[in-house]
C-alpha cells in the first residue's frame, strides 16, 4: 500500500497548482461578449467607423475601422496608454481593462463590440496623486519593476478585490494568473494584493 | 516580506576602530606620494561575522568622507518605497512604445523566410505605391550578425547575405499600423538558397553547411559581448578560447574521487515585455530618438556613427522601459532603420518589434553542450577542474560557459575551453549573466556528485574549496533559514508517488564599474534638489537609489530630489548591465551631491543642519544663495584599492517536489541569500532577487525555443507555447542581503541583477537528484525529460 502524503496535500491540488496558466481573463473576455447583443451586426467598413466609447466616466466620439481592436483604440487613438498590449493574443493581460467592471483583454476585443458598455482603463482607476488603493499597495510592496506589466496587473487585482474583499493567496494568484511579469515582481503582487484587501480596498 | 531584514539592518553593528592595513600617514604624506589624493579610513567587513574594521584607502581628496555603514544612516539601505511607483502602477509612466508625436508614422519590418540565402533582388516598387506609405528602406547591413574578417572572402552579393530566418531586410513607414502591415507584404524578395544548418550538433561536423565562408567575429556593440577577433575557427566552430592554470592531469592523478560528466542547456529567449523599438525624430538640427533601451548612450553613440553625427546632434530619451536582461544595447537594426525611415519620410518614425520578432530576433541566451570533469582528495579539496563547452549563438558570438569554473573555487590546476558554433539562426546577445547559468548548472551539479562520492554535505564540500567570505555567511545564513540540516535527506527518500527533495547552488559574478558614470546635482534658491543623468531604470530602481544618495548627502527627503534620468543631454550614465549601474554611478551620484553641498556652504558662509543643531536647514540655507542655483558635476572616480579578485555572489536553496507519475517539477520554496556590497535599497533588492530566481526557475522548467528544422523559423514566438512562469508556479521566496563592506568607493555599493538568477536552475537540478536519484543533465527540466529519466531508473531498477 501506498503511504498518503505527508502534509496531506492531495495529488489534484498539485496537480492543478502545477499546470502553467493560461490567461485567466480571456475565458471572461470571450464569455462576457459572446452573449451580448452586438450593436454593430449590419455589415460595416472597411473604412473607418464613427463611433462612442464610454471610457472611465466620459464619452469619447471617434472613428476606427472595424478590425481595430479596444487595445489600439485606446492606445493609438485616444492616447490612453497606461494600457499596453505585449503580446496582442490573449496571452499575456498586460492590456487588461474592465468592461462594466469585467476584466477582459482589450487586445482580444473589437473596439465596435463594446458598444454602450463602459470601459474602464488604469487611467480611469486611480491618478499619481489619488492613487486606488490596490496601487498603493503596489507602490508600498515594490510590487513594479520595469512597470509594463503592472497596469494589467493592477487590473486584475483591483477586480478581484471588487468581487472578493476577503482574499486567500490561493484567489490572488488565480486573479493574476494571466498576467504575465518577466521582471518577477509576482511575490510583491500578492503582498501588496493580500494588504489592500485588509485594509479594505 | 518578513521584516528580518530591517531588523538585521537596525542591529547595531560592532565597529572596532582599528585599520587593518595599518599605515602610519600622515595626509601631508598621502597628498606627497600622489597629488591630489588622501589618505581615508574606510569602512571593511561583513556585520555579524567580525566586528566590522576600517581599512586606508588613497582616495581623490575632494570625495567625501568615508560614509558610516548602513545602520547609521537614515536612508541608504533602507526600504525606500520606489519614487516612480506612482506613475508606473497608474499608467502615467510614458514608456518609449506609448510615444506619440504629431505626424508619427509608423514602421514595420520584412524579415526573411529562408535561414541561408543570397539575395538576388528587392522589389519595392508596389509597397512604394500604397497609399499610407511615406518611406522605404532596404537594408544595407544586417548590424547584429557576425562579420566575415576578410571582407574579400564573403559570399558576393549585392544585398546582405541571408544568415537566419527571421533576419530584417527592407522596412516601410506609413500613417498607421496597418497601412504598414500591408506595405511590406507587397515588397518581392527573391532568394537564391544556400544550403543551411540550425543544430549546434550538426553545424560542428565536417561537412556541414558553412554558416560563414571565412572566419567570422560578431561586434561588440551587438551587446553578445562580441570577443577576441584572434579566436581560431574552422568551419562553423570558432574557439577554443581557453584558460589554463597548473596541470590538470596531475590535479586528476592526485584526486581520490572525480566526477565526470556532460550537461547540455537550451535556447532562452529574453521576452522583455516591451520589445526593441524606438521612436526616431530626424530633424536638420537635431535626431531625437526615445528608445527601450538599457544604455541611452550606447544608442546615442552607435547612431551618431553610423549617421555621422557629431554626439552633440543625437538625443536619447528613456524616461521608462519595459525590460531588456541583456538584449537592449546599442541602436540596433530598429534603431537605425527607424533613423533611416524617418530621414526619408521627413517625419517622426515608430518602429517596434511585434512578439514574435521580438521572440524570433530580439536576442537569446544561446545554447550549450558542456563537458565537466572534476577531482577532489579524500579531505575534500578540490584538485583539477576541466571544462569545455559547446554552445551557438547563431550568427553570433559569446556562447562559452566557463565563468563559474574560472572563479567559484579556489583549484590550481583548471584547464576551460569554450567554443562558439555558428548556425543558421538568429544572434544571440548578452542575457543576464551571460555564460554563468549554464555553467552553474554543470558545474554545481558536478559539486555535488562529488560531495556524494565522498560522502560530504554539499556545504561542507563548498565550505572547503571556496574562498569567499561573503558566501560562507551566505551559507551558514540560508542553511539556518531554510532548515538545511532537517531537510537534506538521503537521495529518493520518500517512498511515495511524489518526492520531495532540496538543492543548493551559488553564484559568483564581477564587480563591473563603468567609468562613464555621471551626474549633475542642482540645489535651486527655492531649496529644491535636483539630480540629472543620462542613467536609465531598466526596472532596478536607479531612480531611487540617486535619490536616496542625495537625500542622504544633502540631509534631506529622498522624495524632494527630483531625479531626471534617461536624457542624453544629462551628464553620461552607465548602462543597466552587468549588476554595474549601481556600483558604478552612485559613488558620483554622492560627490556631486557632496560637492554641491560645499558650493553651497562657500556662498553662504553657514553650517549645514545635521552637525550642529542650531545650523539651517538646506532650505534656509539656500535661500541666502547670491545666485540662482548651484550645481556640480562628478564622474565616477577609480575605484579605492587595487582591482582584482572583485566579486558578487549568492546561495540559493530550493525545496522541489516532483511528481513522479506526472514528471511535473514544482519549486515550492526558495531561500536567496546574496550580497552586493553595501545595500543600497532593501525593497528593491528583494525585487530584484525575486526576479532572477523566478526567472531562473522558468529557465530550468519551461523556457525553450524552437526553430522548425526546415525553415529555421521560430514556431513557439509568442506567450503561450513559449513558457513562461507564471503567478501559479511561483514559489514561497525568502530574500536576506548581507551587507559586504569593502571600501571600494565613496558608497562601497554593488549590484544584484545577474547573480540573482545564475544558481537557481543548478539549485533545482540538485534538488530533483535529492527528490528521486536521478541527475537531470539537460535543461528545461519538462515533464516528458522526467519521465524518460525515472523510466531509466525503473529499468536499472529491475533488469
Ligand atoms: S493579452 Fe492582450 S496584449 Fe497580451
Ligand atoms: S515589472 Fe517588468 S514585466 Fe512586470
Amino acid at each position: 500500500m501506498s503511504k498518503k502524503q505527508n502534509d496531506g496535500l492531495s495529488r489534484r491540488q498539485f496537480l492543478r497548482g502545477s499546470a502553467l496558466t493560461a490567461a485567466g481573463t480571456t475565458i471572461l473576455n470571450s464569455g462576457l461578449l459572446a452573449h451580448a447583443e452586438s450593436p454593430t451586426s449590419n455589415a460595416v467598413g472597411p473604412g473607418p467607423v464613427p463611433i462612442t466609447l464610454r471610457i472611465n466616466g466620459k464619452d469619447h466620439d471617434l472613428s476606427v475601422e472595424p478590425r481595430t481592436t479596444l487595445a489600439d483604440a485606446l492606445r493609438d487613438t485616444l492616447h490612453l496608454t497606461g494600457t499596453k498590449v505585449v503580446c496582442d493574443r490573449g496571452a499575456c493581460s498586460a492590456c487588461t481593462v474592465w468592461i462594466d467592471g469585467i476584466p477582459v483583454n482589450s487586445c482580444l476585443t473589437f473596439v465596435l463590440d463594446v458598444g454602450q458598455r463602459e470601459v474602464t482603463t488604469i487611467e480611469g482607476l486611480g491618478t499619481p496623486d489619488h492613487m486606488h488603493p490596490v496601487q498603493a499597495a503596489f507602490v508600498e510592496y515594490d510590487a513594479a519593476q520595469c512597470g509594463y506589466c503592472t497596469p494589467g496587473m493592477v487590473m486584475s487585482t483591483a477586480a478581484l478585490l471588487k468581487s472578493n474583499p476577503n482574499p486567500t493567496l490561493e484567489d490572488v494568484q488565480h486573479a493574476v494568473s494571466g498576467n504575465l511579469c518577466r521582471c518577477g515582481t509576482y511575490p510583491k503582487v500578492f503582498a501588496a494584493a493580500l494588504a489592500a484587501a485588509r485594509k479594505g480596498a | 516580506m518578513p521584516p528580518a531584514n530591517q531588523q538585521q539592518q537596525k542591529k547595531k553593528q560592532q565597529i572596532k576602530e582599528e585599520p587593518r592595513a595599518v599605515t602610519e600617514k600622515t595626509q601631508d604624506q598621502a597628498a606627497r606620494e600622489k597629488p591630489g589624493t588622501r589618505k581615508e579610513s574606510v569602512y571593511f567587513g561583513i556585520p555579524g561575522t567580525e566586528p566590522l574594521t576600517r581599512i586606508e584607502r588613497t582616495v581623490p581628496a575632494d570625495e567625501p568622507p568615508a560614509l558610516p555603514p548602513n545602520d547609521q544612516l537614515k536612508y541608504i539601505g533602507n526600504r525606500v518605497p520606489r519614487q516612480d511607483g506612482r506613475f508606473k502602477t497608474t499608467g502615467a509612466a510614458k514608456y518609449p512604445s506609448d510615444t506619440h508625436l504629431p505626424n508619427m508614422l509608423y514602421g514595420k519590418f520584412l524579415s526573411s523566410t529562408v535561414p541561408h540565402a543570397r539575395v538576388s533582388s528587392v522589389d519595392t516598387s508596389s509597397a512604394e505605391r500604397h497609399p499610407g506609405v511615406k518611406a522605404v528602406h532596404v537594408i544595407e547591413n544586417d548590424l547584429l550578425s557576425a562579420q566575415v574578417l576578410d571582407k574579400t572572402k564573403e559570399v558576393q552579393s549585392k544585398y546582405p547575405v541571408i544568415r537566419y530566418s527571421g533576419q530584417p531586410i527592407a522596412a516601410v513607414a506609413a500613417t498607421s499600423p496597418q497601412a504598414a502591415q500591408e506595405a511590406v507584404s507587397l515588397i518581392k524578395v527573391q532568394y537564391e538558397e544556400l544550403p543551411f544548418v540550425l543544430g549546434a550538433d550538426e553545424a560542428r561536423r565536417p561537412d556541414a553547411p558553412k554558416v560563414f565562408p571565412a572566419p567570422a567575429a560578431q561586434a561588440e556593440t551587438a551587446g553578445g559581448g562580441g570577443g577576441s577577433e584572434k579566436v581560431p575557427q574552422s568551419g562553423n566552430v570558432r574557439g577554443p578560447e581557453r584558460k589554463d592554470a597548473g596541470d590538470v592531469a596531475k590535479g586528476f592523478a592526485a584526486s581520490d574521487a572525480m566526477v565526470e560528466g556532460e550537461f547540455r542547456t537550451q535556447v532562452q529567449t529574453h521576452s522583455a515585455l516591451e520589445p526593441h523599438g524606438v521612436v526616431a525624430d530626424w530633424k536638420p538640427d537635431m535626431l531625437t530618438v526615445s528608445a527601450s533601451t538599457q544604455s541611452t548612450m550606447s544608442v546615442r553613440d552607435e547612431l551618431a556613427t553610423i549617421f555621422k553625427l557629431p554626439k552633440s546632434k543625437v538625443r536619447v530619451l528613456t524616461e521608462y522601459m519595459g525590460g531588456g536582461f541583456g538584449a537592449k544595447f546599442g541602436a540596433g537594426n530598429v534603431g537605425v532603420v527607424a533613423v533611416h525611415l524617418s530621414k526619408k519620410a521627413g517625419a517622426p518614425v515608430k518602429l517596434f518589434s511585434d512578439r514574435k520578432e521580438e521572440h524570433w530576433t530580439g536576442g537569446n541566451r544561446p545554447d550549450s553542450q558542456q563537458h565537466v570533469k572534476i577531482g577532489a582528495t579524500r579531505d575534500g579539496k578540490l584538485q583539477a577542474i576541466q571544462f569545455t563547452s559547446y554552445g551557438t549563438a547563431g550568427v553570433g558570438t559569446g556562447a562559452g560557459t566557463a565563468g563559474p569554473a574560472h572563479a567559484m573555487y579556489k583549484c590550481d590546476n583548471l584547464k576551460t575551453e569554450e567554443y562558439d558554433v555558428f548556425t543558421n539562426a538568429s544572434p544571440g546577445t548578452a542575457f543576464r549573466a551571460p555564460g554563468h547559468p549554464p555553467g552553474c548548472f554543470a558545474l554545481e551539479q558536478a559539486m555535488d556528485q562529488l560531495a556524494e562520492k565522498l560522502g560530504m554535505d554539499p556545504l561542507v564540500i563548498r565550505d572547503l574549496n571556496d574562498e569567499s567570505p561573503a558566501r560562507r555567511e551566505e551559507r551558514r545564513i540560508g542553511a539556518e533559514k531554510f532548515g538545511w540540516k532537517q531537510k537534506f535527506r538521503r537521495p529518493n527518500s520518500d517512498p511515495g508517488p511524489i518526492k520531495r527533495g532540496v538543492g543548493v547552488a551559488q553564484s559568483v559574478w564581477y564587480r563591473i564599474v563603468n567609468m562613464d558614470s555621471g551626474v549633475e546635482v542642482r540645489i535651486n534658491r527655492d531649496g529644491s534638489v535636483e539630480a540629472l543623468s543620462a542613467v536609465q531604470d531598466i526596472g532596478g530602481g536607479i531612480k531611487t537609489v540617486i535619490a536616496q544618495v542625495v537625500a542622504e548627502e544633502l540631509g534631506i527627503q529622498p522624495r524632494d530630489v527630483q531625479v531626471t534620468i534617461g536624457d542624453t543631454v544629462s551628464p553620461p550614465g552607465p548602462p543597466s548591465g552587468g549588476s554595474m549601474t549601481t556600483t558604478s554611478i552612485t559613488p558620483a551620484v554622492r560627490n556631486a551631491a557632496y560637492k554641491a553641498k560645499q558650493q553651497l556652504l562657500a556662498h553662504v558662509k553657514a553650517p549645514l543642519r545635521g552637525a550642529d543643531p542650531v545650523s539651517l536647514s538646506l532650505k534656509q540655507l539656500a535661500a541666502r544663495l547670491p545666485i540662482e542655483m548651484v550645481s556640480a558635476t562628478a564622474q565616477r572616480s577609480p575605484e579605492y584599492g587595487k582591482r582584482e579578485g572583485m566579486f558578487l555572489g549568492g546561495v540559493q536553496f530550493v525545496e522541489v517536489r516532483v511528481d513522479t507519475e506526472t514528471g511535473i517539477v514544482k519549486v515550492e520554496h526558495v531561500v536567496a541569500v546574496h550580497d552586493c556590497g553595501r545595500p543600497m535599497n532593501m525593497l528593491q533588492l528583494e525585487s530584484q532577487v525575486n526576479g532572477g530566481v523566478l526567472q531562473g526557475i522558468s529557465y530550468a522548467l519551461y523556457e525553450n525555443r524552437r526553430l522548425d528544422r526546415n525553415t529555421g523559423i521560430m514556431v513557439n514566438p509568442n506567450l503561450e507555447q513559449y513558457k513562461i512562469l507564471g503567478a501559479k508556479e511561483t514559489p514561497t521566496i525568502e530574500v536576506h542581503i548581507i551587507e559586504h563592506y569593502l571600501a571600494r568607493s565613496s558608497t562601497d555599493a554593488g549590484g544584484i541583477g545577474e547573480p540573482a538568477t545564475i544558481p537557481t536552475a543548478a539549485a533545482i537540478a540538485n534538488a530533483f537528484y535529492n527528490a528521486t536519484g536521478v541527475r537531470v543533465r539537460e535543461l528545461p527540466i519538462t515533464p516528458a525529460r522526467v519521465l524518460a529519466a525515472l523510466g531509466n531508473l525503473r529499468q536499472g531498477a529491475t533488469a
